[in-house]
């Protein structure tokens, strides 16, 4: 009866450990502290400001405050033509912008009504699905770093350097691309491309196994993320969580199959969900396990669109961008699947400018990160990283 | 042996041309050169070398030939830069911190035997002093960061505190096996009795079967004393920003990070002289070949102990490069419940095998 | 396909309209059947189907109705987006619902209140991702959300003045002695 006084002010934690349950009683009612974790904080990835209430090293509570980074992307998307939103887009999740040109782009086309040549559509997905392992890759890799792990950190950085030099090979730029447009992509594969692309693949595959074998069957690391952060299915759907994050706490949804868009619908890949042998489903290790899983697929995805892509004979990739981008009057909420989950663009049109009326973007770590508030709750500060982290945030995408 | 051992001593310290004591300037003062040495040059410039190493990466190379004199500049770098002190500050805490913190870990030093010649002080309760003396280093720690009046520094040095009080237990109890097998607490009789024709056999890690136990215990626990990776949380940077020492700057930063050095290369060179024969060499006498005896005396003596050091200061940089850190409770769970029982484990086994079986 | 009685008072127009459209219908005939004139036409554009709700004060009734009527499961709020209309006099919000791994059906939902005090009912403990979408919206427009936990400004600082995405929106000369507009 006491502990459950004790649990009441928030001075009792418990941790979930398997079968076992720890439990770390508090005697001493200490005075709470205000701790900042931020906007200067190595492990907030970024400029995300915590203001923890502290007991000792317990969390009482963390409440985020965000807005550092914001650069007023909707304000200036109504004052944008189209084309040249793209580039803002890039700016927002900075580690994924192929992903995020490609997610504005499937919005607007739902407007524009033109076809997409077939090969676009394969070469939009093989440099998003690039750029998506990159991506997984310094969530990864930043992972590590949060938990005290340095070198798999920088093995991660090595082979994403492979993709940065191959999207720069291609786009010209190393991570804002500015490359997927509407209605098309801005320059054909150049000459070698593919054949590269599949020894990356080839490369990268044993390179993922090392990395699995350095991280995720290490036992100080798995000590340090099972159990921690758990966010059961159906509040995870109710945060509205998306992406590896859901697939974290078991929920098969991804909506590369469930909206499939582009050529996705073609492609044989699977969604990869933690099916609780090595963590307890949705916590902290189950959204690692999902990343590390997800580069896997996006393997053999690039193989398969590199199969299956048309030859460039004859090609024109800017063949369906319209000359002037007036899509007629409505509204669409175009989606894709985001390495965070899904990036949503909200963009309304009047019909008579090439503005658009409203441009909202609905950010996947956004939405992940409100729920930050209930997951500090009653944890340790070493455990608040190691949540932080496993949300894998980027403030661009976030404050916009 | 023995006699050799302060024969060397006294012709060393009896050398004195033209009526100076150099002889007795050169005991002293080998080991500090060394620490010196060790500390600035090779401590630092070897961790990013085996960082780099590790990491695929070619690490400082742009400083004179591969690197070598990056650290050189580092100092000069930290030299130049303003001493800061927070104006919250409790000043007087905030500025001896870092000399305490170095004074704890380099006054070990003094009964470090570098060599059958070379020597501080030999004290016949060497090994208790050492483990005695290095405790003053929590003193820094909490003055370093209770001085800074940041909250991530007290949060750092508490954890620190902790983390070393609790593991002075089994580190102190896997160091007393180590006594008694040896039968005394002076630093240079232990290695006397380590030292033979047989080079390695004679170690104590290979003489008694039990001896690997307190061996790995006083390693594992000797991490956490040095705040090193994986029970590297009082300034894990990714939680607490720098820990203890997040608001130094300078050469008080330099200083702190020289301590720790000096302390890694300290519980390094206990460990190898409590276990491993310190200054005795390995090799053993085969028949004609007298590898043994060619390979002592005392510049072998000094090269063996830096060589055993060196061996591991590599370890503990080679895990801190592989692991991740431990959260603080399950750190003391190492501790209490893992670390200490065996350590009494071992301790009784230790005894029952010195007592009844050899 | 029970409501389709229900539908004959809205004009079908193509028989082929997408599937998305298709289960709108039916998702909007069952909210209608319930809550009759609350709730407008549905307006059946391929892109994003969308019904408004006209009564403002329903919309929290109407909102848990939609997450917990077996029919319609609308378990997930993918995005809450602010809106202005100028035209109207009116601020408003746009919420995209999907039915995540149930009926998979998805809709808009459009909500309106007056530009000047308008209140919205909060639905942020139907969906708690609502509670930081309509801080934002909050932040970039001005209505204020009933009953929301937690009514801060998130992206702006606390003491911006104006609200930035409206479209009178004139950004304030100076901002702690920094001149804003460059």
């Amino acid at each position: 009866m006491q502990e459950l006084g004790l649990a009441e002010q928030g001075s009792l934690r418990v941790t979930p450990d398997g079968e076992n349950r720890i439990v770390i009683e508090k005697d001493l009612s200490s005075e709470e502290m205000i701790l900042n974790m931020g906007p200067q904080h190595p492990s907030t990835h970024g400029v995300l400001r915590l203001e923890c209430r502290t007991d000792g090293e317990v969390v009482v509570e963390a409440e985020p405050y965000l807005g550092y980074l914001h650069r007023c992307f909707e304000k200036h998307a109504e004052m944008t033509d189209y084309p040249g939103i793209v580039p803002y887009v890039d700016r927002m999740d900075y580690l994924a912008a192929m992903n995020s040109d490609f997610a504005y782009a499937i919005a607007v086309e739902k407007l524009l009504d033109i076809e997409i040549p077939r090969r676009v559509e394969f070469m939009r997905v093989i440099v998003s699905e690039l750029n998506r392992v990159a991506s997984h890759l310094v969530a990864i890799g930043t992972y590590a770093i949060d938990l005290g792990a340095f070198t798999p950190f920088l093995f991660c950085f090595r082979d994403r350097e492979h993709i940065m030099n191959l999207l720069e090979w291609v786009s010209g730029a190393r991570m804002l691309y500015n490359y997927i447009l509407v209605g098309g992509v801005s320059h054909d594969f150049p000459k070698g491309f593919s054949e590269r692309t599949g020894e990356f693949v080839d490369y990268f595959r044993p390179k993922a196994v090392e990395l699995q074998k350095l991280l995720t069957e290490n036992e100080i690391f798995v000590k340090r993320t099972k159990g921690i952060g758990m966010m059961p299915a159906d509040v995870a759907i109710n945060y509205g969580w998306s992406g590896p994050m859901l697939r974290g706490s078991g929920v098969e949804w991804d909506l590369r199959r469930a909206d499939g868009y582009s050529v996705y619908p073609e492609l044989d890949f699977e969604i990869p969900v933690p099916d609780g042998r090595f963590s307890d489903i949705g916590d902290s290790l189950s959204r690692h396990l999902v990343r590390a899983m997800e580069m896997e697929q996006s393997l053999n995805i690039i193989e398969q669109c590199l199969d299956k892509m048309p030859s460039p004979e004859g090609f024109d990739p800017r063949a369906a961008i319209p000359k002037r981008i007036r899509p007629r009057a409505g509204e669409v909420y175009g989606r894709a699947e985001n390495p965070r989950g899904e990036l949503g663009f909200y963009i309304v049109s009047d019909g008579k400018s090439t503005k658009p009326l409203r441009c909202k973007a609905r950010s996947s770590c956004f939405v992940n990160l409100s729920a930050m508030k209930e997951l500090s709750q009653g944890q340790l500060i070493p455990d608040l990283v190691a949540i932080i982290g496993s949300i894998d945030i980027v403030l661009g995408e976030i404050d916009r | 042996m023995s006699t050799s051992l302060n024969a060397w001593s006294d012709a060393l310290s009896g050398f004195s041309p033209a009526g100076l004591p150099l002889g007795l300037l050169i005991i002293a003062a080998i080991p500090l050169v060394f620490i010196a040495l060790y500390a600035l040059t090779y401590g630092v410039y070897g961790e990013r070398k085996i960082s780099a190493f590790m990491q695929d990466r070619l690490g400082p190379m742009e400083v004179g030939k591969w690197g070598i004199l990056q650290t050189l500049a580092d100092i000069l770098k930290l030299l130049q830069k303003e001493d800061i002190v927070n104006k919250e500050a409790d000043k007087f805490l905030f500025v001896i911190g870092p000399g305490v913190l170095f004074v704890g870990a380099f006054l070990a030093f003094a009964v470090l035997p570098f060599g059958p010649a070379f020597i501080g002080a030999d004290l016949n309760v060497g090994l208790f002093y050492a483990i005695g003396i290095v405790a003053l280093e929590v003193v820094g720690i909490l003055a370093a960061g209770w001085g800074s009046n940041n909250k991530w520094a007290l949060y750092g040095a508490i954890r620190s505190v902790a983390q070393i009080v609790s593991y002075e237990i089994p580190a102190a109890i896997a160091i007393l096996c180590g006594a008694m097998m040896a039968g005394t607490l002076g630093m240079q009789q232990i290695i006397l009795q380590q030292q033979g024709e047989y080079g390695f056999l004679h170690y104590f890690l290979f003489q008694n079967p039990i001896a690997w136990l307190p061996f790995l215990i006083y390693f594992i626990s000797s991490l956490a004393e040095t705040n090193r990776a994986p029970f590297d949380i009082p300034e894990a940077e990714s939680e607490l920003v720098a820990g203890y020492f997040t608001e130094y700057t300078g050469m008080k930063f330099a200083v702190i990070f020289l301590a720790e050095y000096g302390s890694m290369f300290m519980v390094s060179a206990i460990i190898s002289i409590v276990f491993l024969g310190g200054w005795a060499s390995p090799l053993p006498n085969i028949g004609a070949l007298a590898l043994n005896d060619w390979t002592s005396g005392p510049l072998w003596g000094a090269f063996w102990i830096v060589m055993k050091g060196f061996f591991f200061i590599f370890i503990q940089m080679w895990l801190r490069w592989t692991l991740p850190r431990l959260r603080v409770d399950q750190l003391m769970h190492l501790c209490w419940k893992v670390l200490t029982p065996f350590a009494f484990v071992a301790f009784v086994l230790t005894a029952v095998w010195e007592i009844y079986v050899k | 396909m029970d409501n389709e009685s229900h539908m004959s008072e809205h004009q079908e127009e193509t028989p082929a309209s997408s599937p998305q459209v298709e289960a709108a219908k039916t998702v909007w005939a069952i909210v209608r059947e319930k809550f009759a004139d609350a709730v407008s036409p549905l307006d059946e554009n391929p892109s994003m189907p969308f019904f408004e709700v006209l009564d403002t004060d329903a919309w929290l009734d109407i909102a848990l109705f939609l997450r917990d009527n077996p029919k319609l499961r609308f378990n997930y709020m993918a995005c809450l987006s602010g809106m202005d209309y100028p035209d109207e006099g009116k601020l408003g919000i746009v919420c995209n619902l999907e039915s995540l791994g149930e009926h998979g059906h998805t809709i808009a939902v459009k909500v309106k209140c007056a530009r000047d005090g308008g209140v919205i009912p909060s639905v942020a403990r139907v969906w708690k991702t609502a509670e930081w979408h309509e801080r934002e919206a909050y932040d970039m427009y001005g209505m204020t959300f009933g009953s929301h936990p937690d009514m801060r400004r998130i992206l702006c600082p606390e003491d911006w003045e104006g609200f930035p995405l409206r479209k009178d929106y004139q950004v304030q000369e100076s901002y702690h002695g920094i001149r804003v507009p460059y």
